[in-house]
């Protein structure tokens, strides 16, 4: 469901760009509006979440999934962890489709993908590894926290005889998707990389975070 | 049901309704999995056993296989870009990948409570803690649970992404064949499906039988059924070189 927004990016606490192929980390506290917007177009932001007071508990796609009988994410969407807690909600979206099923590139699956020599070819689960090596909280996060993860602007269809597909992305410049924490979240992201698929429509570009402090 | 040889067979056990187990599967062994009263759900997880930070991943087997379940001739992929389990024989046609497991209180809110006090060893259990129990046998905890696969489940989403969950799917006898295609440290819960509608709790006891099923051969189903799935075989087969 399309849904505007009347948060004014002048009034944000936060307001970073990702660059094309580039991890990025944030604390995002209980209240607070985070927004990831897709600057050029058909870009797919690869998201995971974690509750910043204890990371065993984290975002869970099955738990989101199961929990409101629906593949896919949009307004009013609730992001739940693994524990079966409300992490994020979804309140406002102006591209109306997000993805929950794709997860995420790495080296290791492009072999299988694609062809076995695609290994050297840079990807979200290496961003997700060169972010956690170097974040304040490396002790507590490695690859054995790595779960399925958010793609918000990407389109999996699903049909009802249970095929999926990889289909050119409902995003375009400007589309955005805004979510409420409901809890202290740590947010990680990989900006996709991906180049063998119409995932970011065979150009990665990069994407705008914003945040802005509750009402 | 195609009968397994019984030279090759090693051991059957049988998991009552709502338990929990784990094992050891060595590469070259394989577990038919079948629904002892009907209406059975098996949510399994995959490790390998000798580096359990490798384990199945729901996404890559999904991508991969350009599928949102499994049948014969899908495998399932570690997140390492190797062959971890293959389905070789498949009664049914569709097992669930997405909906996880049910938690303490999504069985107390849809069964009502049934605790060890009131009701010994027929208490309700719930997916989650069983997988998690079983976890902590081999070291592994709440950071190591992954989506499952739920053999037997069927939930089958229209084109908005609403799901629907097929009652009555699997029957007495409904059998899956898992090959395991590397050492696989394999846990698995019969507790109720979440998104099962049924409000009494009686889920179904699945019997396992192992046997000696050999690696894959060059003509394996599971090695043809894609591009994919050959490249997959080999990055396991170079890992066991």
């Amino acid at each position: 469901m399309i849904t505007i927004s009347a948060l004014n990016p002048a009034n944000a606490v936060l307001d970073e760009i990702c660059y094309a192929g580039d991890p990025w980390m944030a604390k995002v506290k209980k209240g607070q509006i985070f927004r990831i917007l897709d600057l050029e177009g058909n870009q797919a932001v690869d998201t995971l979440f974690y509750n910043a007071n204890n990371a065993e508990e984290r975002y869970s796609t099955t738990d989101t999934i199961a929990r409101q009988k629906q593949l896919y994410l949009t307004t009013d969407s609730v992001l739940y962890s693994s524990d079966g807690n409300p992490m994020l909600t979804i309140v406002a979206d102006t591209c109306g489709r997000h993805d929950t099923l794709g997860g995420a590139c790495s080296a290791e699956s492009n072999t299988t993908r694609y062809d076995l020599a695609k290994r050297p070819m840079h990807s979200c689960r290496d961003s997700f590894m060169h972010a956690l090596n170097h974040c304040a909280c490396a002790s507590q996060l490695s690859k054995r926290d790595i779960t399925s993860n958010i793609n918000f602007f990407m389109n999996v269809p699903v049909i009802s005889d249970g095929a999926l597909s990889f289909a050119d992305g409902i995003s375009g410049a400007g589309k955005y998707v805004e979510m409420r924490a409901e809890m202290d979240i740590t947010v990680l992201i990989s900006n996709c990389p991906q180049l063998n698929n119409p995932c970011n429509g065979y150009n990665p570009t990069p994407v705008r975070l914003l945040l802005w402090d509750a009402h | 049901m195609q009968p397994i040889n019984l030279e090759n067979n090693l051991w059957e056990e049988s998991i009552p309704g709502g338990n929990h187990w784990s094992g050891l599967m060595r590469r070259g062994n394989a577990l038919r999995l079948s629904d002892a009263s009907g209406g059975a759900n098996c949510s399994a997880l995959f490790y390998n056993a000798e580096d359990k930070l490798e384990r199945y991943n729901l996404s890559d087997t999904l991508k991969a296989q350009h599928t949102a379940y499994l049948t014969a001739g899908n495998v399932c992929y570690s997140d390492m870009g190797r062959v971890m389990t293959s389905i070789t024989a498949d009664s049914l046609g569709w097992h669930d990948t997405i909906c996880g497991v049910t938690d303490a209180d999504m069985i107390k809110s849809q069964y009502g409570e049934s605790s060890y006090q009131t009701h010994g060893n027929n208490m309700f259990r719930n997916g989650k803690d069983g997988l998690l129990i079983e976890l902590a046998k081999h070291g592994l905890g709440k950071r190591d649970l992954i989506a499952s696969v739920n053999f037997f489940s069927k939930v089958v989403p229209d084109d908005a992404g609403n799901l629907s969950f097929t009652l009555n799917y699997s029957q007495i006898g409904s059998y899956v064949d898992i090959r395991f295609d590397m050492n696989v440290l394999a846990v698995l819960s019969t507790a109720p499906h979440p998104l099962d509608p049924k409000t009494c709790y009686q889920p179904s006891g699945v019997n396992l039988s192992a046997y000696h099923a050999g690696n894959a051969l060059q003509d394996d189903i599971c090695r043809n059924s894609c591009t994919q799935n050959a490249r997959g075989f080999i990055n396991t087969e170079r890992y066991y070189s």
